[in-house]
């Protein structure tokens, strides 16, 4: 099995250590994993603002960097949506489609493809308060949101109850979106900031000590909020989690 | 598909399990608490609190460009508002969930009601004619107006034929649409709103920013302030009954001595005639029969072929907007009394030219409930008023670029897209996918402003050549540096107002990708 690592532009440049802890899990199951050092970025920061045009030789890029794999695999919630719904601003050619339908965000490539058992190498002996992304909630299915009235169910969060010693903490508006946004944490940084804010204040009343999430670019917005309101909240990727980070 | 394809599953039981079960007088919360009408149950704001002054909506110059963020940032800037407002509507999307949750075939009732809809609007022209017919045959006048222009006009001349001086008006979004109370003011006739949250509205001079809830955004001591300024109500008395008392004791008058009354409409049956409306407080009833002269404003897409069709809407529709299993009135307008003449305005108003696009069409569907605003994160802290349009929250976003794209080109923009509104939309509106493919034709049109598109092209450029990309983020501080080009875009740097910026790590991936794996691939 031939697995293409993607790590996303904001990973790359701001969190390396989520791609480093992503490729060595993906390692510890004893795939081999491929970096095409050619990558850059899937596109998104165009597409969220209409730009289509604009992402078109970005998409084309990620393509050619990407096909030939077997799976692609990120640790990102929002560029795994972007890949499989709106990489459409080149022409949808065979090599296309088959690349957007191989892209796999981490946590359901763990939990969907591989159906792994055990983390045997993870403790993470904290209240973690989990975070999820809306474009991996809603987007690309990790777990019920709480407006449907179907059965409950947590990709990521059945993934953390095999980390030894993980407890999670409950909050009151668990999928309520932290703010991000993409380019809106930037273009409305007034209502964005806001939204971070009573995130923040949410999972540190529900006495949490560690926000976990599989996006960065959410985390990173909340870290900015929370150091900003001076809450003690430690915030960490998934990966880092999964691949038996001592925090 | 035809109408009979269409025919809600009828289950053994005839009555719901909430309404069998005989110590279940009303819905509960999970607390085992009852769970009251979201109007009455907003907690009062402590009288020894200093007086905070309302924010105002967004500023409207012509067709200008909407500046829903500034108007926003005001909002945000008077707390005591907007926490009560976020909190108020928080509580109603978790009522909603409650009810929601307690129905086990909820989702397969979004999904019917969404297909009578499709069915209906794909077939519009023919139950509009059979609405028409049926309501002529039961001595209905029957109106077409082609915008809102027309509609006030056709009003006008029914209330000029009669010698009418004074209409009492049941909340109705279409007619705030069609600038009615401002072109009736303007020819001397009084209006005078029923509904209490409207009627705050009114005398406050200003528009209903929510759909179910007109006044959401106000404190009680807003209220308070606006009916002693109007009313002659004492300034410091927040008191809800105090208020909601004194507010009916002056209507009331006006309502019994008014010449005509005019409903909107929730739904409007094809197959007989009827025009269906929903309220809590019972003014349709009061604005419709009361005055001997009844007038009904109906948005084309209103209609549903059948009565039968209407439970499904029924059920929905009070759950979504406010929790509560249904509404206290649901009142049915067929005939004119004996005695008196009814008329209905069938009104387009950009409706048709909605139902010609591709991508947009489906929004016809909307039924109003307003759940979409009250579960957007957006809403809830900008205020229904910083949209500066008639529809706000994310129904706003996607329908009001059609009817001006210019004025309207920037609300796709006050969203995360995070998709909450699509799932909690009881007739399944796509509504986030919307809000995205807004961006792009507004892009497209050149729409957005330019500086977002050189930025968006910059971004594009660096991020399409490896190598650009990575002599740009070679250190880390540089990448802080020109990261912001597609993280933090600005060069005033809005990012840093209010958050921390991200901490530069020693190295990109890319670098240490370098130097601990291509070594190695190399040596090997
Ligand atoms: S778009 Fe859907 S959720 Fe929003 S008001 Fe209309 S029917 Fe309700």
């Amino acid at each position: 099995m031939r697995i293409g690592l993607f790590v996303p532009c904001y990973v790359d440049a701001f969190e390396p250590e989520v791609g480093i802890a992503t490729l060595e899990l993906l390692e510890r199951f004893g795939l081999t994993v491929e970096y095409p050092y050619d990558q850059t970025c899937c596109g998104q920061p165009m597409t969220n603002t209409g730009c289509h045009g604009e992402a078109a030789a970005t998409e084309a890029l990620f393509v050619k960097n990407f096909s030939g794999f077997d799976y692609v695999v990120a640790p990102s919630g929002s560029c795994v949506h972007q890949v499989r719904e709106h990489l459409t601003a080149i022409p949808q050619t065979d090599e296309v489609k088959a690349v957007r339908s191989k892209t796999y965000e981490l946590v359901e490539f763990l939990h969907d493809v591989l159906r792994i058992e055990a983390l045997p190498w993870a403790a993470f002996p904290h209240k973690v308060a989990y975070h999820s992304n809306c474009n991996a909630l809603r987007g690309i299915g990790h777990a019920r949101p709480t407006e449907l009235n179907r059965p409950f169910f947590s990709k990521p969060l059945s993934l953390l109850k095999k980390v030894k010693g993980l407890e999670i903490v409950d909050l009151t508006r668990p999928d309520e979106c932290c703010g991000f946004g993409g380019t809106f944490s930037v273009f409305e940084p007034a209502v964005s900031a806001k939204m971070g804010y009573d995130k923040v204040t949410d999972q540190a009343r529900a006495g949490a000590a560690y926000v976990v999430s599989a996006d960065s670019s959410c985390l990173m917005h909340q870290k900015g909020c929370a150091e900003r309101l001076g809450v003690p909240l430690k915030y960490i990727h998934i990966a880092q989690v999964l691949n038996g980070a001592a925090a | 598909m035809s109408a009979d394809d269409l025919t809600p599953r009828r289950t053994g039981d005839v009555l719901h399990r909430e309404v069998r079960a005989p110590s279940d007088e009303s819905e509960r919360g999970p607390g085992g608490e009852r769970l009251q009408h979201a109007e009455a149950a907003s907690k009062p704001i402590r009288a020894d609190a200093p007086r905070e002054p309302q924010p105002r909506g967004a500023r409207v110059r012509g067709n200008r460009p909407i500046d829903q963020a500034e108007a926003a940032e005001r909002f945000l800037a008077a707390p005591m508002h907007q926490k009560a407002h976020d909190e108020r509507l928080w509580d109603v999307r978790r009522k909603r969930d409650v009810a929601a949750h307690g129905i086990p075939e909820w989702e397969e009732l979004r999904e019917l009601a969404s297909r009578i809809k499709t069915h209906t609007l794909t077939h519009l022209d023919r139950y509009l004619e059979q609405f028409e017919a049926a309501a002529e045959a039961n001595g209905v006048h029957v109106h077409w107006a082609e915008d809102g222009a027309a509609h006030n006009r056709i009003v006008l001349d029914i209330l000029k034929r009669h010698g009418a001086r004074s209409l009492v008006k049941s909340k109705s979004m279409l007619t705030e649409e069609c600038g009615f109370r401002h072109f009736m003011a303007a020819h001397d006739i009084d209006v005078i709103e029923t509904d209490l949250g409207e009627r705050i509205q009114q005398l406050d001079e200003e528009e209903p920013s929510h759909v179910v809830m007109p006044a959401v955004h106000k404190t009680r001591l807003d209220v308070a302030d606006v009916f002693a300024r109007t009313l002659g109500t004492d300034p410091d008395n927040d008191d809800a009954h105090y208020l909601a008392e004194s507010q009916r004791e002056t209507t009331r008058p006006l309502i019994l001595k008014a010449d005509a009354g005019l409903t909107g409409c929730n739904f409007a049956i094809a197959e007989t005639g009827t025009v269906v409306t929903c309220t809590n407080e019972g003014n349709a009833d009061l604005s419709g029969n009361v005055p001997p002269l009844q007038i009904h404003s109906i948005g084309i897409e209103k209609l549903l072929p059948r009565v039968e069709h209407l439970g499904v809407f029924i059920r929905l529709l009070s759950r979504s907007a406010l929790g509560s299993p249904i509404t206290q009135y649901t009142s049915h307008f067929r005939k004119p009394r004996t005695g008196s003449e009814m008329h209905f305005v069938l009104v387009d108003n950009g409706r048709s030219e909605r139902l010609a696009m591709e991508e947009f069409w489906t929004s016809l569907k909307c039924i109003r409930c307003g759940a979409c605003m009250n579960t957007c994160p957006v809403y809830r802290r900008s205020g229904g008023l910083s949209y500066g349009a008639t529809y706000s929250g994310p129904i706003g976003l996607i329908i009001d670029p059609t009817f001006d794209k210019r004025k309207y080109s920037t609300l796709p923009f006050s969203s995360t897209m995070n998709g909450s509104c699509t799932n909690v939309c009881p007739v399944k509106i796509n509504i986030h996918e919307q809000i995205f493919a807004w961006r792009r034709v507004l892009a497209e049109e050149h729409r957005i402003p330019l500086l977002k598109q050189g930025m968006m092209k910059a971004a594009g450029a660096v991020l399409s050549r490896p190598a650009a990309y990575r002599a740009a983020i070679q250190t880390a501080d540089s990448a802080l540096r020109v990261l912001p080009r597609f993280a933090v875009y600005n060069p005033a740097n809005t990012w840093g107002k209010k958050r921390e910026m991200p901490h530069a790590p020693r190295q990109s991936f890319h670098a240490w990708y370098r130097q601990n794996r291509m070594k190695k691939e190399t040596d090997a």
